[in-house]
């Protein structure tokens, strides 16, 4: 009965909206651990420049955003260690600046009808079938390298020096989170939008952290949340028309809410 | 330099933004031995110690080590990332993975055993150290760097702290460098002493050095503090910190 309804855009709209809660769980903790919010909006608004440069040079948008939001954030990371300007400061200039050059080129390409509002906040009901193989092949890529790394990620998360004394690469595993996070974020562009993506990375995160006491239970657990959420704005936008990408945002913060308060209880009761 | 030597530091300056932090600084690691360095704020201690551990670089000199030695870091108090659900055991098992009976020998030499399952986040700043400690030693070190070991740490924690190192050394015969700013506990548990002020004041034996007039000029205030805390009177001025302000630090 269900499935006689759902057409395939729906479909896609599912595979490619869980996909990205997997990844974006995975991710979202670190971003989480390492303070990273500002970074993941910094890559997401500059990532809009993206779009614009794929028009112009006649480049797939999706691969457009994945080649820019990588070399920002390879960019980032190279200024962050370099420059005595406090980093959130510096991630403040180019996150808005990125996002102002954007919508300034964009509004100069004659002749392209572009969905300026699906860009800002996402249109999942319109992933076509070439957005879901990038979207499907990008998250398996990222999976498997966050599993290979994990240890090495884990330990410059919790002590960089420590890390380092240890034998970790530290450098290079600092490049590959920002690679991969980079990657997540051009993932979800089309999904949630240029502006809500860090909200799908930190929220179901954030929820996570309240009720989980390892690394790998915290991360599982985000995981989750991502998928509830997907599946909740997806239906939520499905009955009452709303729009789906803030709509599943609204789900994770209220999963959130919810998580914050049972651990509220937990603590209080002491169980 | 001697072949016995495990790690030594030769000629090292370093500058930072046009600041001297060390000014031709030499040090010898000699195996089972432990050397504290001491030193007001500022005197260079830390940026020493990431010298040796290959943290920092400097901008002229040279550091060696001993082909194939294994080196322990104890951190200063660690700033753990406050949303990070992590068990002790597991914070520890990041390190190194060994075999369990291993971890469990090192576990309970540094007496954290009883705290194995509890959460980095709710430990006490003694907890703290001797985890720290506990991942250091997992690694089987022939020297142990400890930077400011008993920050954080109650008063009589603190020479508990103290014990168990001098205790560790000498059960396991490796070499000890530390840093530390309180004179009295270290002078007591130290083979060596350095005295740190940008320069190397005075090193030597912790009777020598105490006994020495770089070590009087540099520390004269806190030594005085410490034997009349109720009447003391200076002939001489110095800083909010104790350091002495003129620069009582002449050495050939």
């Amino acid at each position: 009965m269900m499935v006689a309804i759902m057409d395939d855009f729906l479909i896609r709209a599912l595979i490619a909206g869980c996909m990205l809660a997997l990844v974006a769980g995975v991710l979202g903790v670190f971003v989480v651990w390492r303070r990273m919010a500002y970074f993941g909006d910094a890559i997401a608004h500059s990532s809009l420049l993206g779009v614009a440069l794929g028009f112009v040079a006649g480049v797939q948008p999706g691969v457009a955003v994945i080649l820019v939001a990588v070399s920002i954030a390879l960019l980032l990371q190279l200024m962050i260690s370099r420059l005595s300007l406090s980093s959130d400061t510096l991630l403040g200039i180019f996150s808005h600046t990125g996002l102002a050059i954007g919508l300034v080129v964009l509004s100069q390409l004659n002749g392209v009808r572009i969905d300026l509002h699906g860009l800002l906040f996402g249109d999942i009901l319109s992933v076509g079938i070439d957005d879901l193989y990038l979207i499907v092949i990008t998250g398996i890529i990222v999976l498997i390298i966050t599993a290979i790394f994990w240890n090495s990620l884990l330990s410059i998360v919790v002590h960089r020096d420590l890390a380092w004394i240890e034998g970790v690469p530290v450098f290079w595993i600092e490049v590959i989170l920002m690679v991969n996070i980079a990657l997540v974020i051009s993932m979800a562009m089309k999904v949630v939008g240029v502006l809500l993506i860090t909200a799908l990375l930190i929220v179901p995160a954030a929820a996570a952290r309240s009720l989980s006491s390892s690394p790998l239970q915290m991360t599982a657990l985000s995981v989750v949340v991502g998928i509830l959420s997907v599946l909740g704005g997806l239906a939520a936008s499905w009955h009452w028309d709303t729009p789906t990408g803030p709509s599943i945002v609204v789900c994770a913060a209220t999963v959130f809410v919810i998580f914050n308060l049972i651990a509220l209880i937990r603590r209080q009761l002491n169980i | 330099m001697n072949t016995n030597t495990l790690l030594s530091v030769r000629k090292v300056s370093v500058q930072r933004n046009s600041r001297v932090i060390l000014d031709d600084v030499d040090v010898d690691v000699l195996p089972g031995k432990i050397t504290t360095i001491i030193g007001p704020n500022g005197a260079g201690k830390t940026t020493l110690m990431r010298i040796m551990l290959g943290l920092e670089k400097a901008n002229s000199g040279v550091v060696h080590k001993r082909r194939g030695i294994s080196i322990g870091y104890m951190p200063q108090k660690l700033q753990f990332p406050e949303h990070m659900p992590m068990s002790v055991k597991e914070f520890i098992r990041l390190g190194k993975r060994v075999k369990s009976s291993f971890m469990d020998a090192v576990c309970n030499e540094t007496g954290i055993t009883t705290i194995l399952h509890q959460q980095m986040a709710t430990l006490s700043g003694g907890e703290h150290q001797r985890v720290l400690l506990c991942r250091a030693l997992i690694r089987n070190p022939d020297l142990l760097i400890l930077d400011e070991p008993v920050q954080g740490v109650d008063v009589s924690g603190q020479s508990a702290l103290y014990q168990l190192i001098a205790d560790i050394r000498k059960r396991r015969g490796c070499a000890v460098v530390m840093v530390s700013h309180d004179l009295h506990l270290v002078m007591a548990a130290t083979d060596e002493v350095l005295c740190l002020n940008r320069h190397v004041c005075c090193a030597g034996h912790p009777q020598s050095v105490t006994r020495s007039s770089a070590y009087l000029d540099l520390f004269g205030p806190e030594v005085e503090r410490s034997m009349a805390l109720y009447t003391h009177h200076h002939d001489h001025r110095h800083g909010i910190h104790g350091d002495v302000i003129d620069d009582g630090c002449n050495h050939g």
